[in-house]
C-alpha cells in the first residue's frame, strides 16, 4: 500500500507544533498501525529527519499507552481496539491519513504524538484503590461472597486500561467514562464499599481540578472504548456522586 | 451534605431543570391544543392560568427562573467544556460516534433562547401589560381571539415551526439524556428512551400543528 501520512510534529510542549505530510510505500495491509510508523521512522531517521515520537509499551491492547488520534477518532476507525491492535488493512492504498496526539487541557502534548496522562494517575491516587490491612492474616478475598452479577460488572469495569480514548473523543474532553469505571470496579465488591463515600469525592474533586470537561451524554467515549466501557457506569457514578454528596 | 458544586452537580441541574421544562412544555401543549377543539375551553382555561394566584405568583416565577436557571447553566457548561480542549483537532470526526443533537445542543437551546424572546414579546409582555400595567377590565373571552390574531402572519407561522424543530432536536438528545445525569440506567432505560425520543418529535410536531391550523383558519 501507499499512502499518505499527516502527522503532527511539536518539538516540545512549549513549541507550537503543525501538521507535516510524509508520503510512505510498500506498507503491508497486515502490520499494525504502530509496525507502519515504525516504518515510517526508519525513513525518517535514514533521512536525517527526527523520527515520529509515539507512546507504545505491550502492543498487544493491554497498556493502553498507544495514544494516537487518527483520521478524526481516538485509536482509528476500528471499534474495539488500541492503536497498535489496529491493521493497516482498515485502510485503502493511496488513502490520507491524519495522525494527532489526543487532545485535552489535562493531557498536554510532550513531544509529537506523546502526551502527560498523568492527570489520570492523580485522579486514581485521589481514591482509586482499596485500603488493605497488610497485617499478615488479611482476609482471601475469594472468601467474601459476591453476587454474580456484581462481580461481573465490577470486572467489566476493571478492565479500563487508563488510554484516554473516552477523553479525546468526547467533544469536551470529559473523563467521566474513565473516572466511572474506577469508581465502579471498587464500590460493586463488598472490599471497595468501605471507602465508596469518600473515593467518589475525592476523585471526581481531582477530576475537576485536572480541566477535564462535562459530561453531554453523546456517548462518543463508550463507541470508542477499546475495552467497551458502559455509560451505565457514569450513571452509577452520578449516582454515588449524589448519594455522597448528601452523606457527606 | 456538602454543597460545593463539581461537574456532576452542574450536569444533574441541568437535568433536572430541563425535566421541569418538559414537564412545563407538556402542560403548555396541552391547553394549546383546546383552542383547536373549543375557543370556549382555551379562553377559560387561559383565563384561569391568567388570574389565579398560585398560578400567577408561585408556578410563573419558578417557571421563569427555572428557564434562566437551564439557559445560563447552559452557557456556563459549553464554556467549560470548551475550555477544556485549549488546541483543537484538525481532524475530528464527532459523527461517527455521536449524533448530531448530542454534539449541538447550545445550538439548539440559543434558537429556543431567541424564540423565547419573541414569544415572550408575542404573549407575555402584552399580557403583563394589559393586566398590569394599564389594568384592562378583566375580559374572559379575549385569549382565543389574541391568539388567532398573532398567527395571521405567514412570518411569524413559520419562525414559530422552525424554532420548534429545534426544540424537538433538542429534547431528542435532551430528555432521554436526563435520565443518565441523575443516575437512571438500568433494564427500564430502553423503553424510557422510546418513550423520550417519541414525545420529543410529537409534541414539537403538535405545537408546528397547532399554528399552522390557525394560520390556514385565519
Ligand atoms: C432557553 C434556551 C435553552 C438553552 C440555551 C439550553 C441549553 C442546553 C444545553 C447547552 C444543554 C446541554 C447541557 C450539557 O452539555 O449537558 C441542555 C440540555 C437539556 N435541555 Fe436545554 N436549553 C434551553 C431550553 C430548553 C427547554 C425549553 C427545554 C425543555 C422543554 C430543555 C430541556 C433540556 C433537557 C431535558 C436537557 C438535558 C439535560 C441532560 O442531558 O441531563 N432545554 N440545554
Ligand atoms: S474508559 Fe475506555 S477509553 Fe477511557 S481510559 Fe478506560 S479503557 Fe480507555
Ligand atoms: S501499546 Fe499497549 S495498548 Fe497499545
Amino acid at each position: 500500500m501507499n499512502l499518505i501520512l499527516k502527522v503532527w510534529r511539536q518539538s516540545s510542549r512549549d513549541e507550537k507544533g503543525k501538521i507535516e505530510t510524509y508520503p510512505i510505500s510498500d506498507i503491508s495491509p497486515d502490520m499494525s498501525f504502530l509496525e507502519m510508523m515504525d516504518v515510517l521512522n526508519e525513513n525518517l531517521i535514514s533521512k536525517g529527519i527526527d523520527p515520529v515520537s509515539f507512546d507504545h509499551d505491550c502492543r498487544e491492547g493491554i497498556c493502553g499507552m498507544c495514544s494516537m488520534f487518527i483520521n478524526g477518532e481516538a485509536h482509528g476507525p476500528d471499534r474495539l481496539v488500541t492503536t497498535c491492535q489496529l491493521h493497516m488493512r482498515k485502510f485503502k492504498d493511496g488513502d490520507t491519513i491524519v495522525i494527532e496526539p489526543f487532545r485535552a487541557r489535562a493531557f498536554p502534548v510532550i513531544k509529537d504524538l506523546i502526551v502527560d496522562r498523568s492527570s489520570f494517575d492523580r485522579i486514581q491516587q485521589a481514591g482509586g484503590f482499596v485500603s488493605v490491612n497488610t497485617s499478615g492474616n488479611t482476609q482471601d478475598a475469594n472468601a467474601i461472597p459476591i453476587d454474580k452479577h456484581d462481580a461481573d460488572k465490577a470486572f467489566d469495569a476493571a478492565t479500563c486500561i487508563g488510554c484516554g480514548a473516552c477523553v479525546a473523543s468526547c467533544k469536551n474532553a470529559s473523563a467521566m467514562l474513565f473516572v466511572s469505571a474506577k469508581v465502579s470496579q471498587y464500590s460493586l465488591l463488598p472490599q471497595g464499599k468501605v471507602e465508596a463515600t469518600d473515593r467518589v469525592l475525592n476523585m471526581v474533586n481531582q477530576m475537576d481540578e485536572e480541566g477535564f470537561g462535562n459530561c453531554t451524554n453523546t456517548g462518543a467515549c463508550e463507541i470508542e472504548c477499546p475495552k467497551g466501557i458502559s455509560l451505565e457506569n457514569i450513571a452509577r457514578l452520578n449516582r454515588e456522586y449524589l448519594a455522597a454528596s448528601i452523606k457527606d | 451534605m456538602s454543597l460545593k458544586t463539581s461537574s456532576i452537580i452542574r450536569k444533574v441541574s441541568m437535568a433536572l431543570s430541563g425535566l421541569f421544562l418538559v414537564v412545563f412544555l407538556t402542560q403548555h401543549f396541552t391547553i394549546n391544543l383546546t383552542s383547536v377543539f373549543s375557543e370556549n375551553i382555551f379562553n377559560k382555561i387561559s383565563h384561569f392560568m391568567g388570574n389565579n394566584f398560585l398560578v400567577q405568583f408561585i408556578l410563573q416565577p419558578i417557571l421563569i427562573f427555572g428557564v434562566v436557571f437551564h439557559f445560563i447553566m447552559g452557557f456556563i457548561l459549553e464554556y467549560i467544556n470548551r475550555k477544556s480542549r485549549d488546541t483543537s483537532y484538525v481532524t475530528f470526526k464527532g459523527s461517527s460516534n455521536s449524533n448530531w443533537m448530542s454534539r449541538n445542543m447550545i445550538y439548539s437551546g440559543i434558537v429556543i433562547l431567541s424564540f423565547l424572546g419573541l414569544h415572550f414579546y408575542d404573549f407575555w409582555i402584552p399580557e403583563i401589560n394589559y393586566k398590569y400595567v394599564e389594568v384592562l377590565p378583566l375580559d374572559q373571552d379575549r385569549y382565543y381571539q389574541e391568539l388567532v390574531h398573532k398567527f395571521e402572519s405567514p412570518i411569524r407561522t413559520t419562525i414559530y415551526s422552525v424554532s420548534f424543530v429545534f426544540l424537538a432536536l433538542h429534547l431528542y438528545h435532551g430528555f432521554s439524556s436526563s435520565f443518565q445525569s441523575v443516575g437512571f440506567n438500568n433494564k427500564y432505560s430502553s423503553a424510557l428512551r422510546l418513550f423520550a425520543n417519541g414525545f420529543s418529535i410529537i409534541i414539537p410536531l403538535g405545537f408546528i400543528f397547532i399554528a399552522i391550523f390557525h394560520h390556514l383558519k385565519a
